[in-house]
């Protein structure tokens, strides 16, 4: 029954030119991401030649293509995730899945699949760019995998901050606005904190998906982005279950 | 409590911030009715049918949905409930086929089920030719019969439609009416709207809703006894005295509505009471049976308190 909502979600995502224009733009920014790193990474060589232990083009060129790809994803995830709910409360049709003989749980996670598989396939379409490079030569394909994982539960975790802001408004822009908002804060909320012990820095998003790129998958930094996205959906879950007794 | 229950709804209550909107609610349909709500607009009666399909959570009060509680087991109470709301719910981007297909997904139909279910809907609904167009590019009338399709297309033993004629043209509205007569047979059916016509020419039952309380109730067959009961509007071009004419015997009792027009109520009947009036050469020029309608009770219970008080008293007695 999930399955049968998120499919359904993805399939009117495809049918609506918001989805087709955010992944035209995001894969021409990002295709100009990477080949300005390429172009660095061919102006580097000759040093790198002489270096020990030198950057590869792994470190050179994916991970900073993965970095750049989070930031645009950063602004593009709330543009996608804010109808989720918002718009069915408007339009009248989240009265078909609250009719239907469907536990809130189950509608929620179905949209929840639905925007995750969407962004699975961004994920997929900007690890294509560097596996290209096999084609040519040698990639840390470790590394990558572990960025590849990183990027996917990062995204995982906007997509569950947007399903919660999006099922307290009926305004889709709204939604989009305070999604966006969120997200930034989260990220650079650890920036410029002294210590690295403090609440600040673990709470901020960054901190747990930098280390990935860089090819180290550390438990804790898994458990931030599950407890994250566990947090958000129980949260949503417990709103549209209010929301039946408030409206 | 022999006969089994589609919908029993016990004292239901639902307040919108401190505004009361359901006060204290209670009603039950049986299989083979066709209830229909009536009542003025924010009367009440959507946030009742959102209540009966669990869109909205009742502040106080129980709902049964074939037995089963709403609250207790919703999937259970639900797959049993259809529901269409007073604007449908339809993704504007699906084809009708895509959309109906969807629904008899949720409500968990096998695969085998879901075509024959989706073609008996489209067909009922006469919706058999425009199963690839997008709802979307619908007209309203189309649109609103896909909404019927989706709330029958389990064949739910319940089906709850919320101003189900709205935006169709007339030959659509009898064909709806007609479908909602067949459906009647072998589903309950709750019915909201604000068409009195309507009612009368489909349910079996009717309720007035009004500020939130539950003001009239009962059957449509019971209402139109009541209206052959022994009164009659009676136009004299020579009217006795007004005394006289109370007088009379087999007279309960006289009201005088014009100099010439009179509403009697009596038991002997409208050919003795014809009968009479020759015989004294009163002039009978009209002679009809008092009926109070659907409108007039309505009219009356809605508008002004001191009519509804009457109508009150001319209901229990």
């Amino acid at each position: 029954m999930i399955i049968t909502i998120a499919l359904r979600e993805l399939r009117s995502m495809f049918l609506s030119p918001l989805a087709w224009t955010v992944l035209a733009v995001v894969q021409i920014v990002l295709a100009w991401t990477f080949l300005t790193q390429l172009d660095y990474f061919f102006a580097l060589q000759k040093e790198l030649a002489t270096m020990q232990n030198a950057p590869g083009v792994t470190d050179l060129v994916a991970a900073p293509l993965l970095e750049v790809a989070s930031i645009v994803l950063l602004m593009v995830t709330p543009l996608l995730t804010m109808r989720l709910i918002s718009e069915e409360r408007r339009n009248g049709t989240l009265s078909l899945l609250l009719s239907a003989p469907l536990s809130m749980t189950e509608i929620v996670l179905g949209k929840y699949l639905g925007i995750v598989l969407f962004l699975l396939i961004f994920v997929l379409m900007v690890a294509l760019m560097p596996l290209s490079l096999l084609m040519g030569t040698q990639l840390d394909l470790g590394k990558l995998a572990a960025g590849v994982l990183g990027l996917s539960l990062l995204l995982s975790a906007f997509a569950a901050a947007g399903l919660l802001l999006s099922s307290l408004t009926t305004n889709p822009v709204i939604a989009a606005i305070s999604s966006f908002g969120l997200l930034l804060l989260l990220w650079i909320v650890g920036r410029n904190s002294a210590d690295a012990g403090d609440a600040f820095t673990y709470i901020s998003i960054l901190n747990h998906y930098v280390p990935m790129l860089r090819g180290i998958i550390d438990t804790a930094d898994v458990a931030y982005f599950v407890l994250f996205i566990v947090t958000f959906l129980l949260l949503t879950i417990r709103q549209m279950d209010a929301q039946r007794l408030q409206i | 409590m022999s006969e089994h229950m589609l919908i029993r709804a016990n004292n239901l209550s639902r307040y919108y911030g401190g505004h009361c909107a359901v006060d204290d609610i209670s009603f039950e349909l049986r299989a083979g009715d066709i209830l229909g709500f009536l009542g003025p607009n924010g009367a009440g009666k959507s946030t009742t049918m959102q209540m009966l399909s669990g869109n909205l959570a009742p502040n106080a009060g129980e709902i049964a949905i074939d037995g089963i509680d709403l609250f207790d087991r919703p999937g259970a109470a639900k797959a049993a409930l259809g529901y269409l709301p007073e604007t449908p719910p339809l993704y504007k981007e699906m084809s009708v086929d895509e959309y109906l297909v969807y629904c008899a997904k949720l409500h968990r139909l096998n695969k085998s089920e879901r075509k024959d279910a989706v073609e008996l809907a489209k067909t009922r609904c006469g919706l058999t030719t425009s199963g690839k167009r997008l709802i979307g590019n619908l007209s309203k009338g189309f649109q609103q019969r896909v909404g019927i399709a989706q709330a029958i297309v389990h064949s739910p033993r319940v089906i709850i439609l919320d101003e189900p004629t709205v935006g169709l043209d007339p030959i659509q509205i009898r064909e709806i009416r007609e479908l909602m007569v067949e459906l009647g047979k072998t589903h309950g059916i709750i019915l909201s709207t604000h068409i009195l016509p309507e009612i009368e020419a489909v349910c079996n039952r009717v309720q007035i809703i009004h500020e939130g309380r539950l003001v009239y109730s009962a059957g449509l067959d019971e209402l139109l006894r009541k209206q052959l009961s022994g009164q009659y509007e009676l136009t004299l071009a020579s009217p006795p005295p007004m005394n006289d004419l109370g007088a009379m015997k087999g007279f309960e009792h006289v009201e005088a509505l014009g100099d010439n027009d009179f509403i009697v109520h009596t038991d002997i009947g409208a050919q003795a009471l014809a009968r009479r009036a020759v015989e004294n050469g009163w002039g009978l020029s009209r002679l009809t049976p008092h009926e109070r309608t659907l409108e007039q009770i309505f009219v009356d219970l809605t508008l002004g308190d001191k009519t509804g008080g009457a109508v009150h008293e001319d209901e229990r007695a």
